[in-house]
């Protein structure tokens, strides 16, 4: 899986691709290989302004090495014509780019309003219990990493977790252990 | 319907009948369905007609301010001299809210139909679809759905052979809630920080990339491909004079049926909560609902008796928001529920405005304060201070939003302040 090209990509949908993996396909330099000068230019051919790229780009960059580095923000920057400060500015406001290496899983169980209400925060405090972790710390096999998560849009649906890509809902500290055993197989996930 | 569980108040389905059925989510099954008959009409009419319908209709933005659409898609110039374009914010993200996931998750073709039937009446070459990133499931039945279109002629050069192009492009987001805001949405799209900008200039005037854009909800554009093939009469047959139609309402919390169902606008919001959600699970009492997403003002018990209007919420004193019922039982610690949603908009505050920035963290704060047991009778006058410092001072309203809640809370169960002050830690 992990030399693997992903399969060809509509234009229209290049800037919607999943980026939490679990398998990561760690590359220097983003822009080298075929895979990714094809996904810059497709992503720029959807925009009047090659900025517009921007959150698409890091978003390729964590697909690809599971957070986006000083050098990558650099290349992108290189690449879409804005300055590394800039490209910097952007990539920090967003919660979902990893601005540092992380585990393999990032749990992030949501204890927003109505996680709370049924109980979010038992839920929480069994994964880090489970992982043998502290709140965004990385477990010393380096596979998990548990957060707490704003509301993730899942309300009826309480405890809703959120592990990479992957959605688990009704979630409760009795369930934590089929959640983790469930990661294992599953490398999307 | 709704999802997971069904209900029995009789309704015309617009937008969930195919909610739960995985088949309606490929092209074929869908147009056997019935699906972009709208489009096909829509590519025969010119602009105005499009709009005029949906304006009779009566249709209202479903994102939360209950704008109509017609009336914003007639802002967008008539003459245009350059390109228009059309974002479909699909960045929910207002806890409580959860119902524009199950449009993408159910029926992509019926948001991608809409989205480019507004797309003519406004005239816009380019549709973006901006799903927040945590969406990834749902934002991959999307893409597949729009791959789908493309490949069918439905989206792209000469739709349906009538010389008409539109495209349409799906971007995801990072996390961010500010983005769902519209003007933070665009400062996201363009590339950059998702912060909110002071209107004028408006997004009609000049939106995405300096042209003339409209921002739709989910909910909203995939009401109006049954709209254009019914017509304006047939939608208003359910709901009231202001607030036709049908309305998704995602309803969460302490209930025995959570979930999202679909009803007219108009049904007593005790009947939500009571019938179709069956009550407050586990035999308890209703203590508070906060009912249309977590930045509207939390209704009592006894303040459940009011249609389920954008007017009939305004008169009870809350707000339709999102039409996301959070229902809280007798049990609830209510400084604890206010103190976690305060946490909320902390977090997603962009810091432009110092108000927003510094306030709403002192909010989290203070209460947190109370919570834990050190918490002076004093901090209640603090926060009602604060609740004035929050208003009306900054770009967006996330400042507004986190008031709502709080001032309802302090007025409405300033008991529970009082008790955790003075007994301290529970």
């Amino acid at each position: 899986m992990s030399d693997e090209k992903r399969p060809d990509i509509h234009p229209a949908v290049v800037s919607a691709q999943p980026f939490q993996l679990a398998s990561r396909r760690p590359v220097d330099r983003l822009f080298d290989d075929d895979e990714g000068r094809d996904r810059l230019e497709k992503a720029i051919s959807r925009y009047p302004e090659k900025k517009a790229a921007l959150l698409p780009m890091l978003a390729y960059a964590q697909e690809r090495n599971g957070w986006i580095s000083p050098e990558a923000m650099e290349e992108i920057g290189g690449a879409l014509e804005l300055t590394p400060a800039y490209v910097r500015s952007v990539a920090t406001f967003y919660t979902m780019y990893n601005k540092h290496p992380t585990g393999r899983h990032i749990i992030q169980v949501c204890t927003c309003t109505a996680c709370h209400l049924c109980g979010a925060d038992d839920v929480f405090e069994a994964f880090l219990e489970a992982t043998g972790t502290r709140p965004g710390e990385m477990s010393d096999d380096e596979r998990f990493m548990v957060m707490e998560a704003e509301c993730l849009g899942a309300c009826g649906f309480a405890t809703a977790v959120q592990v990479n890509n992957r959605y688990f809902e009704n979630v409760t500290p009795e369930s934590v252990a089929d959640v983790l055993a469930a990661l294992d197989d599953d490398e999307e996930a | 319907m709704g999802f997971p569980h069904s209900h029995d108040l009789e309704v015309g389905t617009i937008l969930s009948r195919h909610f739960g059925d995985a088949s309606a989510r490929r092209l074929e099954t869908w147009v056997g369905m019935g699906g972009y008959e709208g489009l096909k009409k829509a590519v025969g009419m010119e602009a105005p007609e499009i709009t005029a319908v949906v304006k009779d209709s009566g249709l209202r933005g479903r994102g939360g301010a209950g704008f109509p659409t017609g009336l914003k898609w007639s802002f967008m110039p008539q003459e245009p001299n350059g390109p228009h374009y059309l974002c479909c914010n699909a960045d929910e993200s207002e806890p409580g809210a959860f119902k524009d996931r199950e449009i993408l998750r159910w029926v992509p073709h019926l948001l991608i139909e809409g989205c480019l039937i507004a797309a003519r009446a406004i005239r816009a070459q380019h549709v973006y679809v901006y799903v927040r990133g945590e969406y990834f499931p749902y934002t991959k039945i999307l893409n597949d759905a729009v791959v789908e279109a493309y490949e069918a002629g439905y989206i792209g050069s000469d739709i349906l052979g009538s010389g008409w192009d539109c495209e349409l492009t799906v971007h995801i987001g990072a996390g961010a809630y500010i983005a769902g805001e519209e003007t933070g949405l665009m400062s996201s799209l363009v590339g950059g920080r998702a912060e909110p900008r002071v209107k004028p200039p408006f997004p009609a005037q000049s939106g995405v990339f300096g042209r003339p854009t409209t921002v739709n909800n989910v909910e909203t554009l995939a009401a109006v491909p049954m709209i254009l093939t019914e017509g304006a009469d047939w939608y208003r047959q359910w709901g009231t004079e202001k607030s036709p139609g049908t309305k998704l309402w995602c309803c969460s919390g302490h209930l025995e049926r959570p979930g999202t169902y679909e009803l007219p606008l108009g049904v007593p919001l005790k009947d939500i909560i009571y019938d179709v959600c069956g009550g407050v699970r586990a035999g308890r009492k209703l203590k508070a609902v906060i009912p249309g997403g977590s930045s509207t003002a939390l209704l009592t018990a006894d303040e459940l008796d009011c249609p389920s209007t954008y007017e009939g919420l305004q008169e009870a004193g809350s707000s339709l928001g999102t039409a996301s019922p959070i229902v809280m039982d007798e049990n609830t610690n209510m400084v604890a529920v206010i103190r976690r949603t305060a946490e909320f908009y902390a977090h997603e505050s962009c810091g432009q405005c110092v108000q927003c920035r510094e306030g709403t963290a002192w909010v989290a704060k203070i209460l947190h304060r109370i919570e834990t047991g050190g918490g002076r009778l004093k901090d209640i006058d603090i926060l009602y201070d604060l609740c004035e410092q929050l208003t009306g001072r900054t770009i967006c309203v996330l400042a507004d939003s986190v008031v709502f809640p709080l001032r309802s809370s302090l007025d409405k169960f300033r008991a529970d302040y009082e008790a955790l002050i003075n007994g301290g830690a529970r």
